[in-house]
């Protein structure tokens, strides 16, 4: 039975694990694809239109989501380590800060067959405050403070 | 948004609450019913003053409260703040299921 399991090891990081019908190889080419990823990457009526990545260590890669009410939001970071079908690791930082600093992110792909992988996404924040924040909302957080700041703008414009 | 930034610092004190082995004991042991600070003693090699340390910050983290019986100040449990604490994980559980499950149907169309 699959189903995504969410631990928080120590202070600073949150552990998602998941498993795959798929062989390594495929799910590395999903999450490293621009054309899959839109595909796939877009969830509680969030869209990914904009996908650049330049996969090599030091490469970036950068990523525009829309969402309700024609929300964007733009996130990217760089590849720090990049070990194809099986490990992937990279910064994250969004445009809009609505957390302070830079995430790291690695991604292990685990199994040595073609029809299960087993994907373990470590999640890295610069401190534990961010990382609850980040916790206790993945996007409506983000969602509510652009609300808020367009709403501080029209009432400066009226 | 004050009501996050409040219950983010209520999930603060709560995760750090929850990092140490002897208070965790601590809450399994009053899952079970309440009970005084020298009942709650007993099992651990530590003084009633150690435990009544471990019992303010779990006090502190809503995590449990005393009773008025000004003799015997009952431990008990409070489930609330876990509940909420787990509900944080399970919400952001479900935003990467649902991401997930796109990339299910996704390998599995790339496999036909």
């Amino acid at each position: 039975m699959k189903g995504t399991a969410v631990t928080t090891p120590t202070d600073t990081q949150i552990v998602m694990t998941r498993e795959f019908d798929a062989a390594r190889d495929l799910v590395f080419k999903a999450l490293t694809t621009p054309d899959l990823l839109k595909r796939w990457f877009g969830a509680d009526g969030w869209e990914l239109v904009e996908c650049e990545i330049d996969l090599r260590v030091g490469g970036q890669w950068r990523f525009v989501s829309v969402g309700p009410g024609g929300l964007r939001m733009g996130h990217g970071g760089v590849y720090t380590e990049i070990v194809p079908g099986s490990r992937l690791a990279y910064t994250e930082r969004y445009d809009d800060q609505w957390f302070p600093g830079t995430a790291q992110v690695e991604a292990d792909l685990l199994g040595s067959g073609t029809a299960s992988t087993t994907m373990i996404s470590t999640l890295t924040f610069p401190d534990k405050q961010v990382r609850d924040m980040v916790l206790a909302s993945p996007m409506e957080r983000g969602v509510n403070e652009s609300h808020s700041r367009l709403e501080k703008l029209l009432g400066e414009l009226q | 948004m004050e009501l996050v930034g409040y219950e983010t610092d209520a999930l603060d004190r709560m995760f750090a609450a929850l990092a140490d082995p002897t208070r965790r004991a601590i809450l399994v042991r009053l899952a079970a019913g309440e009970a005084t600070v020298t009942e709650l003693a007993a099992p651990f090699e530590m003084s009633q003053p150690a435990i009544s340390k471990h019992l303010k910050v779990l006090e502190r983290a809503g995590l449990v409260t005393r009773g008025r019986d000004a003799q015997r100040r009952p431990v008990r449990l409070e489930a609330a703040p876990l509940k909420a604490a787990t509900d944080w994980l399970e919400t952001y559980r479900q935003f990467w299921e649902r991401r997930y499950q796109n990339l299910d149907a996704l390998l599995e169309e790339l496999q036909q």
